[in-house]
């Protein structure tokens, strides 16, 4: 299996040299293989976050590389790397944009990784392609191709932005705790949509949640980080094996620097 | 009194190529770009200076026009590169702009009485005061409509919109945000120095201090446009900002009309200005206002 995410020594401070020091990446190294769809758990402050936004280039790591299917991107701006990956963030309002219509946000994302020209930047000839796509979600979006984004309620913004994540096939999926946000039902939802996308592609697929049930339900391994390190790294027919007791267990044996949240318990 | 409108229509089409840059920066990319101050006399100073030293003033407009992409490639610049925030790159490139338009013109106005215009021109094929302006103004913002049309209608005109709605996910979609921030301002600067060089051969003088208050009347006009004119796509929102800048100055011409004292008109526009940004705040009490005066009107637009 060829490795589609490489991160090596990862570290990353921030508030270097002042009294908020905060050392929130350690020594981090993770691969990740081709279709592996990973959970990503751990309390407050365990890395998640920081992790995803410096595979994504929303941050850059103080040492360490990053490595996209062979290449070096640690290097990479955010927009530059774009083009290897599809990202849902907690905040419903911050995968779309809100002025523009559903078709538009789509055609936008329809071209990630493409050069932007002169051409029109919402051909009719795509707009039956994109009605297929949202039809997919079950939400009646395919008959509001022109509806302002900043009308849909956060499920539904998740789910296009879901759609727009992955309509250029990612060769990774980052999911920032995307259903956080969301009431329990539409969370559900959301997340049966995620997996049915995630499995239809075979995506390479990070997935950041607080929620320990949904970590072990969903992906075919679980990490666990704590105080900016991998301290679990369960897959195969042990993780499907899993039980939230088990996880609990595993966590306390390990004696996590950080508390579990009770957010995180909740699950 | 006929006259007196038709002078505000004329100048209020002309002022309302400088609105369409700053609706472009304040409403398109959420970005309230001070340059324009600067760039507005840039446009002036430049035409003033090609005019007078014997250029054609179609190309002397023209190169007003590309130096007024250049402030805003600085602005841009400034802002993306340096990180400096946005308020205070555009101060930067204002105050910087006073120095290099008095550079521009080698003193600080310089008269066109004289000089054959693009207006003068205009009045050779028999279209003469009011009437040549406005033919020609009207010609100019149309293409302008047009051209910005057809342009946030491309990909890259998305990318740019896009950039202006929401920058995280124009950056997760591979966006490169400061260049579309760079072009936008640009874009925006061009046609507020181009504004500049119509007003400059309009009142046939360009004056190093005649862009002060340029970014609020500019204000004011996109507000007035979208309250009294904007109903729905893109193509209406262009036209009603032009609509606006034009209502600003027959407004301005009716109060001076009235008695008001000239040197009270800025006062008179940050008021205004400062009212209807403020309107937002105040909607809900506004809608119980009116709900209590006029029961069977719902809703305040």
């Amino acid at each position: 299996m060829s490795k589609v995410l490489e991160l090596k020594n990862i570290e990353k401070t921030f508030y270097a040299g002042t009294v908020n020091e905060n050392y929130v990446i350690k020594n981090l190294s993770l691969d990740l293989e081709d279709g592996d769809y990973v959970t990503v758990i751990g309390g407050n402050g365990a890395g998640k976050s920081t992790m995803l936004n410096i595979i994504s280039g929303a941050l850059l790591p103080d040492s360490g590389s990053v490595t996209i299917d062979g290449e070096d991107v640690t290097k990479l701006k955010e927009y530059q790397r774009a083009k290897y990956l599809g990202r849902v963030f907690q905040d419903p309002r911050l995968g779309t944009a809100t002025n523009m219509s559903i078709a538009e946000n789509m055609a936008i994302a329809n071209r990630r990784g493409k050069n932007r020209g002169l051409k029109w930047g919402l051909p009719k000839s795509e707009e039956a392609e994109y009605k297929e796509l949202l039809s997919i979600l079950d939400l009646g979006l395919e008959n509001r191709l022109d509806a302002k984004m900043g009308l849909l309620s956060g499920g539904q913004r998740q789910a296009v932005t879901l759609l727009m994540a992955t309509i250029q096939r990612p060769k990774i999926l980052l999911l920032d705790e995307h259903t956080a946000a969301l009431d329990p039902k539409t969370a559900a939802k959301v997340l049966e949509i995620t997996d049915k996308i995630v499995t239809q592609n075979k995506l390479t697929t990070v997935m950041i949640t607080h929620n320990m049930r949904d970590a072990i339900k969903h992906g075919n391994r679980l990490v666990m980080l704590d105080a900016g390190r991998v301290i679990l790294d369960i897959r195969g027919e042990e993780k499907q094996n899993l039980t939230v007791d088990q996880l609990l267990k595993k966590f306390e044996h390990l004696g996590g620097e950080s508390t579990l949240s009770d957010r995180m318990l909740l699950g | 009194m006929i006259n007196i409108i038709l002078g505000a229509v004329s100048l209020g089409l002309l002022w309302a190529i400088m609105t369409t840059g700053v609706f472009l920066t304040y409403r398109v990319l959420d970005y309230a770009d001070l340059s324009v101050e600067g760039s507005i006399v840039m446009g002036a100073a430049i035409v003033a200076k090609l005019i007078t030293s014997g250029v054609n003033p179609v190309i002397a407009t023209v190169i007003a026009f590309a130096g007024g992409l250049v402030a805003g490639t600085v602005t841009g610049l400034l802002n993306t590169k340096l990180k400096i925030p946005s308020l205070l790159a555009g101060i930067l490139t204002m105050i910087a702009l006073y120095s290099v338009n008095i550079r521009i013109m080698g003193k600080a106005n310089i008269t066109l009485l004289k000089s054959e215009t693009v207006f003068t021109m205009i009045e050779a094929i028999g279209l003469d005061g009011n009437i040549g302006v406005i033919v020609l103004a009207v010609v100019v913002n149309a293409a302008i409509a047009f051209a910005l049309y057809w342009f946030f209608g491309t990909e890259l005109g998305c990318a740019v919109r896009a950039t202006g709605d929401n920058e995280k996910m124009a950056r997760a979609q591979g966006i490169n945000t400061d260049t579309m921030k760079i072009l936008a301002l640009a874009l925006s600067n061009g046609l507020v120095a181009l504004s500049g060089a119509l007003i400059a051969q309009d009142q046939s003088y360009a004056d190093v201090s005649m862009g002060q208050g340029a970014i609020v009347i500019g204000l004011a006009s996109v507000i007035i446009g979208e309250v009294l004119f904007y109903r729905g796509n893109f193509m209406n929102r262009l036209v009603s900002v032009v609509l606006g800048a034009v209502v600003y100055r027959i407004i301005i011409a009716l109060v001076i009309e009235m008695g008001m004292r000239p040197t009270d008109l800025k006062l008179f526009t940050a008021i205004t200005v400062a009212i209807c940004l403020a309107l937002p705040t105040f909607k809900p009490q506004l809608k119980t206002a009116v709900a209590k005066i006029m029961p069977h009107k719902r809703e305040v637009k």
